[in-house]
């Protein structure tokens, strides 16, 4: 059963080729080719409809792909529940609904992952989960339930939940998109914080300031392909495809 | 400078409210004159409390409590109630049938009882949660008598179990469903092979037994306590996993609990104790004598899980989808996810749903009447056919009702203070 073997270095992430999925016949990712190296920040946008939250949710395994092969970390996302596990244990994923648990406090929120996946003593759980809390700077809400906080502190503490797990990649799918406009800056302070630490970052944003001030490489997605990719340099001033240009145009021109 | 600029200066101090607007004469006019037509509904409801009550109250407050018939009570005055019947009969709306010298270990059950239900309603005394778990078995023992041991047994058989399992998993393999598989293998042939002689053995080394009682000897309130709590405490997590079996994606689990759910859900409950009573028989091997509270009692079960499932179901699919996924992306197991996550979420939405079917269960307890067990309101009628007392009808039924009123309205208290306590958003 062994499928030709591929050959991936320690430096790769994440490595997707040949990937397709479909919702029934709707064809939502077409032939995708992806090789994140570790510590590689990568900023992934597009019109609506591109399927570029489809492509990182893919990754791990919110969604399933039919054709075509992911490896995350090194091990091959199959329909094998244990290395499904393994690997959501190694990628953390924030939400641009934040999903936090609203029967659990802010700590517990953090800790439930580390206790019951990585069977880390309590305290322990407690000791890095007020450490990641401090990281997104909102140690003084430990105590309270996400009801209480707003949205863009919800959104820090899901940032800090994923981190809990110490994962190796960490996947943002649109992030800012649902929140006020003076809330944006303090959780894109707390994602480019940590692009410096080194975390191997995929963010699916409309933030383009962000992108071109962390990301190593813009991707551009339209009709379940991707487009272009580049630098941001090279992305923003001398875009290629014309659909490319169109959609800067579009979200830059006012 | 323009008209429409505008700066305010001086920041307005709070002030206190209009003394109308406040207190006592202020909730009255908020909340019963606020206008005229509000103030015609208040004066129509106490003129329709008034009728109600200027003739029940002295009906009630005056009534006989120690005459020797209802013709002694007519004899006397008419018109008040006559509580005689009670005074009389108490003992049996409480227990039915039961041996009179032997009324005191229904008594100590239920005694027993409250302190066993004290760590499940409230967490500060869960640390007593061990009793609860002892409880049923020592109720079974203490109502229905017989060797203590026949009822240890099945305890000592569950304990050897777990304790198989935990030794299997610390020294020989690692895979929980062998060692699952192989301590339910080992509990199933120790009741084949070893209880039986077990039983014998201690029964002779400690013998401890009460007289037995026979289920039919079960009867009033003690009837509908015992199949009401058991149906209750069974039918939650059989509803539970009947829920998660119906959003299954295992297209062959969710069609059992599908087809279970709705076909319970279609048959009237008399139907279903119809089929425990006379039906059941016809089905089991000839010579088999299944206990018919038993029976009642799984009949009850099934029927209040389906409805159960329903509510559930109703609180699984009020969460979003976003909890699932980020419960998944954490890395947690589907059954991590619905203990830790979704459940505790879904049954707190569905507290009212499930409470109501609770209540409505305990109710649901004086049909069996029909299938002549002799639950308080079957023994309303035996009473009733009693020369003594023939006639009789309200007094007995408002002592009944109020016997259920006091538990159902508990249960309701109980819901209101957990969805109070549970209570995270604000």
């Amino acid at each position: 059963m062994e499928k030709t073997k591929i050959n991936i270095t320690d430096e790769v992430a994440i490595h997707i080729s040949e990937m397709n999925k479909w919702y029934g016949n709707f064809h939502v990712l077409r032939d995708i080719n992806l090789e994140v190296m570790r510590g590689e920040r990568i900023v992934v946008c597009g019109p609506s409809g591109s399927g570029k939250s489809t492509l990182i949710r893919c990754i791990n395994r919110l969604e399933e792909h039919q054709k075509g092969r992911i490896i995350v970390d090194g091990t091959e996302l199959t329909t094998d529940l244990k290395n499904i596990d393994k690997i959501r244990s190694e990628v953390g994923m924030v939400f641009q609904h934040f999903n936090l648990f609203p029967h659990l406090t802010t700590l517990e929120n953090c800790t439930l992952a580390p206790i019951w996946v990585r069977e880390t003593p309590a305290k322990e759980a407690q000791e890095i989960a007020m450490e990641m809390l401090e990281k997104v700077k909102i140690p003084e809400q430990a105590n309270k339930y996400p009801g209480q906080l707003s949205g863009g502190q919800q959104q820090r503490v899901a940032i800090a939940r994923s981190l809990c797990m110490k994962p190796r990649i960490m996947l943002f799918d649109e992030v800012t998109s649902a929140l006020d406009p003076e809330m944006i800056k303090e959780v894109l302070d707390t994602m480019i914080q940590l692009a410096e630490d080194g975390m191997t970052m995929i963010c699916v944003t409309h933030e383009m300031g962000f992108a071109r001030q962390v990301a190593d490489r813009v991707i551009f997605m339209d009709d379940g392909q991707i487009v272009e990719q580049n630098e941001p340099e090279s992305f923003f001033n001398k875009p290629q495809s014309d659909r490319t240009k169109l959609f800067l145009s579009q979200i830059l021109g006012h | 400078m323009s008209k429409l600029a505008f700066v305010q200066k001086n920041k307005i101090p709070p002030s206190p409210a209009p003394i109308s607007e406040v207190g006592v004469i202020g909730w009255l006019k908020q909340n019963l004159f606020s206008s005229w037509f509000n103030t015609l509904l208040t004066l129509l409801s106490i003129y329709f409390l008034f009728i109600i009550l200027k003739d029940f109250i002295p009906w009630a407050w005056g009534g006989h409590w120690d005459t020797k018939s209802l013709r002694e009570c007519l004899d006397l005055n008419p018109d008040v109630a006559c509580f005689s019947v009670l005074t009389a009969r108490w003992k049996q709306l409480l227990f039915g049938l039961y041996p009179a010298e032997e009324y005191w270990r229904p008594t100590v059950t239920f005694i027993l009882l409250i302190f066993s239900i004290i760590p499940i309603l409230f967490p500060k005394f869960f640390r007593f949660f061990w009793f609860s778990i002892i409880y049923p078995g020592l109720a079974i023992w203490l109502l229905w008598g017989g060797s203590i041991w026949s009822v240890g047994i099945v305890y000592i058989g569950f304990f050897l179990g777990v304790l198989l399992f935990i030794l299997l998993l610390r020294n020989i393999t690692k895979n929980m469903v062998i060692a699952g598989i192989s301590s339910i293998l080992f509990v199933i042939l120790f009741f084949i092979f070893f209880s039986n002689y077990l039983v014998k053995i201690l029964d002779i080394i400690i013998p401890i037994s009460l007289p037995p009682v026979e289920s039919l000897k079960m009867g009033g309130f003690t009837l509908s306590l015992i199949v009401g709590i058991t149906g209750i405490v069974a039918s939650f997590p059989i509803g539970i996993l009947l829920a998660l079996g119906r959003q299954s994606n295992l297209p062959i689990i969710k069609m059992i609990c599908v087809g279970f759910i709705e076909f319970i859900r279609g048959v009237p409950l008399i139907t279903l104790l119809f089929v425990a009573s006379v039906l059941l028989n016809y089905f089991l091997p000839p010579g088999t004598n299944f206990d018919i509270v038993l029976r009642v009692i799984i009949m009850v079960t099934l029927f209040s899980a389906a409805y159960m499932a329903e509510v559930i179901r109703g609180g699984l699919a009020g969460l979003p989808l976003g909890q699932h996924e980020a419960s998944a992306s954490l890395g947690l197991t589907y059954w991590q996810s619905q203990r830790l996550v979704i459940m505790p979420q879904a049954l707190k939405i569905s507290i009212p749903g499930i409470v109501n079917t609770f209540i409505g269960l305990f109710k649901d307890t004086t049909l069996v009447s029909i299938i002549s067990l002799r639950d308080p309101v079957g023994l309303a009628s035996t009473i009733r056919a009693d020369q003594t007392w023939n006639g009789i009808y309200w007094e007995l039924y408002v002592a009944i009702g109020l016997m259920f009123f006091v538990v159902c309205f508990g249960m309701s208290q109980y819901s209101q203070y957990l969805e109070r306590k549970l209570k995270t958003d604000k």
